[in-house]
């Protein structure tokens, strides 16, 4: 299989001014050394806390934001050197539904001018573009009924289809979907979640999927990859990851998502302690050290390293779990 | 058998909206016991926290009508004066909300707010802050005593959140509702605080009325639920029976709907149509225009509410109705 992303020691930095009066800069290593890929035709869950750098990272990859440091490929164009011609070809390639459905459309546009819009931008004609309105809307199962309707007069789920549709517009090969179902209710979570499923297995696409919700994950992805403010601390196949973690985190936070089956409430779990931490002016050693109960003199020293622990596992954690 | 704390008795409430009545709330009742955690979940817009707010008397808008019986500890709060509300809230039933910002004062430290709280009960100021701290300790609140001095706006969401719980802790209530408290939070706090909810209930006997649309939470927590669809509870009873043998078929579609496998196990279950609008009630089950099982009575005839077993309850036709009872009504 061919790598459709491919990260380096990625990084993205932001420079903050301390106050008004203090003209002294800040870092804040929202996307630290950050390496992993994703292979065509796969999806990647990718969790962790608020503020771990998930969006960030999202935005670098849309080359919304560009990286500070490291290389990211995608689909074989490197995007720290990539021409406007390059950036054009990666536009139409790469796809992004956000989690909010009414921030993904114009409210002032019909569906029908949201959906044409990236096409007319990348210079599809008019006729051709109507055409592909329609086509995509079937797509995500929708009457074409919806083509004059504004977004104010359609449901959540109804808008985060239509978000879909327009994404699908420019037949991407990768689609980025940030939280793409948590604001929605249990019933339309399946249907977008289902939808999702049916179009990536039809064209071979490629997903790269954000949320919090691990039950949402475990159903759709094919490997996950954990953020810890900023780093990436475990990357792995799914059933790996989630039944046999190996980092401290990850523990963490597969027990203390909810698992929606009464009968396993009583299971042995270990809360994490403590909120995630800030990104400000971090020292040396694992950002995770304030709150594991594994944590050794020896993890402040210096950055864990990523260890493969096999079948294409790897975690970056001084004392992995076993 | 243990009293009951609260009952809802055929709860019915409408809001008056441009061209007629909305029906929000239909023929609710519930049960609420000391030391028991009762969690009422569905989708958006089903009426949840429109059932919680009728209860503390704090529906905003000024047009809502109300039919039905809201009795705490058989008392009828419906009959209370303005002044004998102002009582209850907070000293008998504290609430929790999504969004803690908007409830508690951007000015004022944290500690002083809650101290506030204490000071009612005519604690003399210091000692109202040291409770206030030792408040913040049980709620597990990081170097309790330093984030007294802290505004609001210097917390994360999960600290806010254990504000508003040490504020409710503060007057020791017998009841508490919590509006989707950990909505906003991540799951690491979400966590904590489900924690700390639980803990209320052991050590205090606290009744907990949690209100949410994640089931997550209801499997990890909840003794009782109660299923709400398009105003009306439809089914409702032990957490385990409700989850395993679920009878209506709203209840039966939707614990199929839940990602509880992974994809290759399959598709997961899907609820075609959406959920209507109930404008001027009409007699029907407001269910039928998606239910598979829907027959030409269903949507004619208002389904009564059958009692299948002591603490179980569903409100369809196919329903069988094994425990004959007077007192019916989900
Ligand atoms: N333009 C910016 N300038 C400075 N800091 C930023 C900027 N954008 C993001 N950050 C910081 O980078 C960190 C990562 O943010 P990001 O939005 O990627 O998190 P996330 O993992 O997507 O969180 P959430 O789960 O809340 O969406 C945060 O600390 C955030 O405040
Ligand atoms: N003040 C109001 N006036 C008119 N309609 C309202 C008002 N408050 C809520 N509603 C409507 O009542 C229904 C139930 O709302 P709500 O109780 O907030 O649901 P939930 O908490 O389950 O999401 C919804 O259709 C909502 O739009
Ligand atoms: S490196 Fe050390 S502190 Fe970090 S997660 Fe592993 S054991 Fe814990
Ligand atoms: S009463 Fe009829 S329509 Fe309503 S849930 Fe039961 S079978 Fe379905
Ligand atoms: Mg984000
Ligand atoms: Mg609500």
């Amino acid at each position: 299989m061919a790598k459709m992303v491919e990260l380096d020691q990625m990084e993205k930095h932001f420079r903050i001014s301390k106050g008004m009066f203090d003209t002294s800069r800040q870092v804040v290593r929202a996307v630290d050394r950050v390496s992993f890929s994703i292979e065509e035709g796969e999806v990647v869950g990718l969790v962790g806390e608020s503020g771990s750098g998930k969006t960030t990272l999202a935005r670098v990859l849309l080359s919304l934001t560009k990286m500070t440091g490291g290389k990211a490929m995608i689909d074989g164009v490197d995007l720290s050197k990539a021409t406007k011609k390059d950036l054009k070809k990666l536009h139409q390639e790469i796809a992004v539904v956000f989690q909010d459905p009414a921030s993904n459309l114009n409210p002032r546009q019909t569906v029908e001018s949201s959906i044409m819009r990236p096409m007319v931008i990348h210079g599809v004609p008019r006729s051709e573009a109507r055409r592909k309105a329609k086509e995509v809307l079937d797509m995500v199962k929708m009457d074409q009924r919806y083509l004059d309707s504004y977004p104010h007069q359609l449901s959540g789920g109804q808008l985060q289809r239509i978000a879909i549709a327009r994404a699908l517009a420019l037949s991407p090969k990768i689609m980025i979907l940030d939280e793409p179902t948590s604001a929605l209710d249990v019933s339309v979570q399946a249907q977008i979640l289902n939808l999702l499923l049916d179009l990536q297995e039809k064209m071979h696409l490629t997903y790269l999927v954000i949320t919090h919700d691990l039950n949402v994950i475990r159903y759709i992805s094919d490997k996950i990859a954990v953020m810890y403010l900023g780093k990436l601390v475990e990357f792995g196949p799914t059933e790996e990851v989630t039944e046999h973690p190996k980092h401290p985190y990850t523990k963490g936070l597969m027990d203390a998502a909810p698992i929606l089956d009464p009968r396993l409430r009583g299971r042995a779990k270990e809360l994490m302690k403590g909120d995630p931490g800030s990104l400000i002016n971090l020292g040396t050693g694992c950002r995770f050290y304030s709150r594991c109960k594994y944590a050794t003199a020896e993890c402040e020293k210096e950055d864990p390293k990523i260890l493969n622990v096999g079948f294409g596992h790897q975690v970056s954690c001084v004392h992995p779990l076993q | 058998m243990k009293e009951t704390l609260l009952s809802l008795e055929h709860l019915s409430i409408d809001y008056k909206i441009k061209g007629g009545y909305l029906s929000a709330v239909h023929d609710v009742s519930m049960d609420l016991y000391p030391g028991e955690i009762f969690a009422v979940v569905g989708e958006s817009g089903c009426g949840k926290s429109t059932v919680a707010h009728s209860i503390m008397r704090l529906l905003s808008g000024g047009n809502a009508k109300i039919e039905g019986k809201i009795l705490f500890e058989g008392w009828d709060l419906r009959n209370y004066t303005e002044k004998e509300m102002e009582a209850v809230r907070g000293r008998e039933i504290g609430m929790i909300f999504q969004n803690p910002l908007d409830s508690l004062n951007p000015v004022y430290t944290v500690g002083n707010q809650v101290s506030e709280a204490i000071m009612l009960d005519r604690v003399e100021k210091q000692e109202a802050m040291k409770r206030a701290i030792a408040l913040f300790q049980d709620v597990k609140m990081p170097d309790a005593g330093e984030r007294a001095n802290s505004f609001p706006h210097e917390l994360s969401g999960g600290m806010r959140q254990r504000v508003m719980i040490a504020m409710m802790l503060s007057r020791d209530p017998r009841l508490l509702i919590a509006d989707e408290p950990t909505t906003a939070l991540d799951v690491t706090i979400e966590a904590q605080i489900l924690e700390i909810i639980k803990e209320l209930k052991q050590t205090h006997n606290t009744a907990i009325l949690m209100i949410t649309h994640n089931f997550g939470l209801v499997a990890e927590a909840a003794d009782k639920i109660a299923v709400m669809y398009a105003g009306e509870v439809v089914e409702s009873g032990d957490v385990f029976e409700i989850f395993e043998r679920p009878m209506h078929p709203y209840t039966k579609l939707l614990m199929q709907a839940l990602p509880r496998k992974t994809k290759k196990e399959g598709r997961l279950q899907t609820i075609d149509g959406s959920v209507p609008r109930i404008l001027d009630k009409k007699p029907g089950c407001r269910f039928a225009n998606r239910c598979p099982y829907a027959t030409e009575t269903c949507r004619t005839q208002t389904p009564a509410v059958a009692q299948i077993s002591e603490t179980h309850r569903c409100r369809c036709f196919l329903a069988p109705d094994e425990i004959p009872s007077d007192r019916k009504g989900a």
